[in-house]
């Protein structure tokens, strides 16, 4: 073989080990969704068939795909009830976070100064105190305010960890707004106030709207809290209601569990990928020394 | 602000006449006022509860009832020589350092993938990142399906693979069950840190390496030697994040084992939840809670040390 031939064949198996472990990679993260997919749209006789029978495959519709399971979802269970109630408190949780971060946000970016870089870093460890640690005396907490297995109680709730997380993101959002712009409205007589009403709030539009998708995906990711206030089913979020209270008894109904996990994760995971760059971008600035 | 001293103390007067001074203008108030309300909330719900949780754990306080009865120190003598307990103390340091370990190398060898240029990479890199951005407790629930006791798909596949002869009972068996849970945290958190891992790649000057290419450093030693340890603090970020994801996760083992099979799969979170929500013990529950705080202060102090030396950095 010549020495051309062999380079060539060297990045021939290159390319192709890549491309194999960039398929490997998304296999391994794809499969459960596929797997959601395949149960929700498999026909009762296809979809429990023992895995000892090896002459069935799984991985495949061996019946045509029915909708039985979608519907029975969508006419007999309370799905749509939890998607409602999730997105009422998603709704109001959104809007008290955002009251308190973005002024928090460009206080700690423009005007605390030096102290307000680290007051920064301390309002985005309090995102990382876990629910875990928090459940059992909020449990206690939500009992004074009388608020048990009430909706209330997850909308107080919310917000110790959303406010933390979008402060910390429109702190570095605000950071990004070069400061000339706002000096030069002050030289022309804005007072701060008028210039955060007309320069800042306007130029920070993108900067809210993505404090208002995590905020809201905070919230969908939720399962402590809501399966530690809310009891009554007719009250519960998606994240809960979907794997605890889509039983019969003792029977999981895995065709409708699984449509309805589909359904609920891709939207979000869609929305959440659009806007995830600017979280890594906080996260990474700086982290690495060129 | 000091103003030259040419100018006259009335002609500064009237610059600052020109328009009339309000609070607005005033920064220091303005900041503290503009930050009140978020600190005031994040102090009383998230400070308030921390200190509750302290204090529960020295009580006798039941779920359901108000009354706070001191016991001192009974719910730690309780939990400590407890059996349960010491394996979810076990269970909690050895899912979380075998899964960040997997998640770290997973995690750098995806993010060298997808540093490369090839077609579909936006595609593979949207596609990884979906375990990441759905809700664990979905995912979760999908997981325990997958590993079905009658239905599992893994087991058919192993199955005609010639992986195993036998049926594998996931959730029947510890060692299994171990596993089920390891692998369902580390599909969790291997995306988020391949994608922070990338981040970081990306900001790494082509130079450096193309230099070392020269320099005649190969794969391996560009690999351990430069790239490895200039991705070192970034790397860090992600695992401390992976750490306090995983360590305190209640949905995964909650959704899938319950602690079992005869309890050997509890962590901390799931047996604090067992303990205090539903035995409606608060008092003990909360001392196994308390448990987690030493992994939460270790993580913060790195977290900070990090970003301390990123701000000297820059």
């Amino acid at each position: 073989m010549t020495p051309r031939a062999r380079r060539r064949l060297v990045r021939v198996v290159k390319r192709i080990a890549l491309y194999a472990a960039a398929l490997a990679f998304t296999l391994f993260a794809v499969f459960p969704f596929y797997w959601m997919f395949l149960t929700a749209f498999k026909q009762n006789r296809d979809l429990y068939v023992g895995g000892t029978v090896l002459s069935h495959i799984p991985w495949i519709f061996n019946a045509p795909p029915t909708m039985e399971h979608v519907e029975l979802l969508f006419r007999q269970t309370l799905y749509l009830v939890w998607v409602k109630n999730t997105v009422l408190i998603g709704a109001a949780v959104v809007v008290i976070t955002l009251l308190l971060a973005v002024p928090a946000g460009y206080a700690l970016a423009r005007l605390a100064g030096r102290w307000g870089e680290r007051l920064g870093i301390g309002v985005f460890l309090t995102y990382l105190v876990p629910p875990t640690l928090l459940f059992i005396p909020f449990s206690r907490v939500i009992t004074w305010l009388g608020l048990q297995n009430s909706q209330w109680a997850l909308i107080v709730v919310y917000p110790t960890f959303t406010v933390p997380f979008c402060t910390w993101l429109m702190m570095g959002f605000f950071r990004s707004i070069p400061r000339d712009i706002e000096e030069q409205a002050m030289i022309d007589g804005y007072s701060r106030a008028a210039v955060v009403r007309k320069i800042v709030l306007p130029l920070g539009i993108s900067g809210i709207l993505t404090a208002t998708i995590f905020a809201f995906t905070l919230v969908l990711q939720d399962f402590v809290y809501a399966l530690t206030f809310i009891s009554a089913v007719p009250k519960m979020t998606v994240s809960l209601g979907i794997p605890v209270a889509l039983v019969r008894g003792d029977v999981f109904y895995w065709g409708s569990l699984m449509a309805a996990c589909l359904i609920t994760s891709i939207p979000i995971a869609v929305v959440y990928n659009l806007f995830i760059d600017r979280f890594i971008q906080g996260l990474t600035a700086g982290a690495v020394k060129g | 602000m000091a103003l030259p001293s040419r100018v006259s103390p009335g002609a500064a007067a009237l610059a600052v006449s020109f328009r009339r001074r309000t609070l607005a203008d005033r920064e220091d108030w303005l900041a503290r006022l503009m930050l009140a309300p978020a600190l005031l909330y994040v102090a009383a719900l998230v400070g308030v509860p921390f200190v509750l949780a302290l204090a529960l754990a020295f009580s006798g306080a039941r779920a359901g009832s108000l009354d706070f009865a001191w016991v001192g120190w009974h719910n730690f003598l309780t939990i400590i020589p407890d059996p349960q307990f010491q394996r979810a103390v076990w269970n909690t340091l050895r899912f979380t350092l075998v899964s960040q370990v997997l998640v770290i190398v997973l995690a750098v060898s995806a993010a060298y993938v997808l540093s490369a240029a090839f077609a579909g990479r936006r595609i593979v890199r949207f596609l990884l990142l979906l375990p990441w951005a759905a809700p664990v407790a979905l995912a979760a629930i999908a997981w325990t399906w997958i590993f079905d006791s009658t239905f599992s798909v893994i087991n058919w596949t192993f199955l005609v693979m010639g992986v195993t002869r036998r049926w594998l009972y996931w959730f029947g068996d510890p060692a299994l069950a171990t596993i089920a849970i390891i692998t369902v945290h580390v599909w969790r958190m291997f995306p988020f840190a391949t994608v922070i891992t990338l981040a970081g790649m990306s900001s790494i000057p082509q130079e450096i390496n193309e230099a070392a290419v020269v320099d005649g450093a190969g794969f391996w030693r560009r690999l351990f030697q430069v790239n490895l340890p200039l991705l070192l603090p970034i790397i860090t970020v992600a695992v401390l994040f992976g750490v306090v994801f995983t360590s305190t996760d209640l949905s995964v083992v909650y959704l899938l084992t319950r602690g079992g099979p005869y309890n050997s799969t509890h962590v901390l979170a799931s047996l604090a939840f067992q303990r205090g929500i539903f035995g409606g013990d608060l008092g003990q529950g909360a001392a196994v809670a308390l448990f987690l705080l030493p992994v939460l202060v270790v993580v913060a102090v790195l977290m900070l040390r990090t970003a301390r030396r990123a701000e000297v950095g820059t």
